[in-house]
């Protein structure tokens, strides 16, 4: 068994409006809301890393449970940004969030990372106790902030999530999650060295208008469920329009879905675990469930998570 | 032709327009499509044709026109 426990989360200071992105990717404040349904994002100060990110929500995180770092016996770290080949920021983050000798592995999927770190974690729960997952992005330095990089640039944020996975107790338990992964389009959605985020848009949003209705109707057959029991669906804030298309190839009720992309763009892997920490702060409680929890992004990579109220 | 008459109905009424695309024109270029009528558009297309448009085949480049809808379809039947 295991069980969400605590969430939490971290965002830079800094507010990136419309008005102020849209001139330097030569675009009009106004066409750019109504294309991605953004209103503005978060962008790290120039010393911040994608680790201290990681770190703040770890904290964050921590700080809601009552689980002290010491109590902690693995880290799984996603992130498809970091600024080095490796190691990745698994070590870093663990180290700062004051978690010593426990192993810290990182994921380096992009945006499905948090949901596959979340199914992994829940596996290793009953062997490791206490599992951090933390997803840190800074997708504001792998984009061309210039009219070159428009279409990739309008869409992204800066920012971090975490989520404690225990095996003993927490407020819902992870019941059962489909993972699935198609590498014949890993081309069409990458990040090579040296050259910005490489985004066939078209192509994504294909294939993920078809990946993602269709991965959370397999968990919910498998668990003789229908879209409509679910009291919650948590995804991975991608695009405003593909989770109402998302809602509509399900049947659910669409104010069933979590939102705050408009407040904070698609921060990639870590917008899963952002939007999860917000719900669960506010409208998660009391909590309506089922909840669902689902991503897909580069790779590709997709799934979802069936999580119920724990008893 | 029969087939391409019918995929411009079907073009139109996932995108809620009245245009008459020449058949190599592209829908993208023209506005007619964008990635989210796509998709509406490949789910429609397999109801119309009875066909099943696996995943791997999702490439906007095959539905770009109404010509290479055509050829896509011809080939799957």
């Amino acid at each position: 068994m295991a069980y969400l426990r605590a969430l939490g989360c971290y965002l830079p200071s800094r507010v990136v409006g419309n008005a102020e992105l849209a001139p330097m990717v030569g675009a009009d404040p106004a066409w750019l809301l109504q294309a991605t349904g953004i209103e503005e994002r978060r962008f790290a100060a120039p010393q911040e890393t994608v680790a201290a990110l990681g770190i703040a929500a770890a904290k964050d995180c921590l700080a809601a449970s009552s689980i002290s770092a010491s109590e902690i016996g693995m880290v799984i770290v996603s992130s498809g940004s970091a600024e080095q080949r490796f190691p990745g920021p698994a070590s870093v983050i663990a180290a700062g969030a004051g978690i010593a000798g426990k192993p810290a592995i990182d994921l380096p999927m992009a945006s499905a990372g948090s949901l596959f770190g979340l199914a992994l974690a829940a596996q290793m729960a009953p062997r490791y106790g206490h599992v951090l997952v933390v997803a840190s992005e800074i997708m504001s330095r792998v984009v061309r902030l210039d009219p070159t990089g428009r279409d990739t640039a309008i869409l992204f944020g800066d920012g971090a999530g975490a989520c404690l996975v225990s095996a003993e107790t927490g407020f819902a338990e992870i019941a059962d999650f489909v993972l699935a992964t198609d590498g014949d389009f890993a081309e069409t959605l990458r990040l090579d060295f040296d050259a910005p985020l490489h985004m066939d848009g078209r192509t994504i949003i294909l294939q993920a208008s078809r990946k993602l209705p269709r991965v959370i109707g397999e968990l919910l057959d498998r668990n003789q469920m229908n879209a409509d029991a679910i009291g919650t669906y948590l995804l991975h804030q991608a695009n405003l329009n593909l989770i109402t298309r998302v809602a509509q190839a399900l049947g659910a009720p669409d104010a069933r879905f979590f939102r705050n992309i408009a407040r904070f763009g698609n921060t990639s892997s870590a917008s899963l675990l952002i939007a999860a920490a917000e719900w669960w702060g506010s409208s998660g409680k009391p909590l309506r469930d089922p909840v669902v929890l689902a991503a897909f992004g580069a790779g590709l990579n997709w799934g979802a998570i069936l999580c119920r109220a724990a008893s | 032709m029969e087939r391409q008459k019918k995929i411009i109905e079907i073009v139109n009424r996932v995108a809620g327009k009245q245009v008459d695309p020449a058949p190599d024109e592209s829908l993208f270029e023209s506005g007619v499509l964008d990635s989210f009528i796509l998709a509406d558009l490949v789910s429609a297309l397999e109801q119309e044709f009875a066909v099943k448009i696996p995943d791997s085949d999702l490439t906007p480049r095959k539905f770009d026109s109404v010509e290479r809808i055509d050829s896509y379809l011809a080939s799957r039947s």
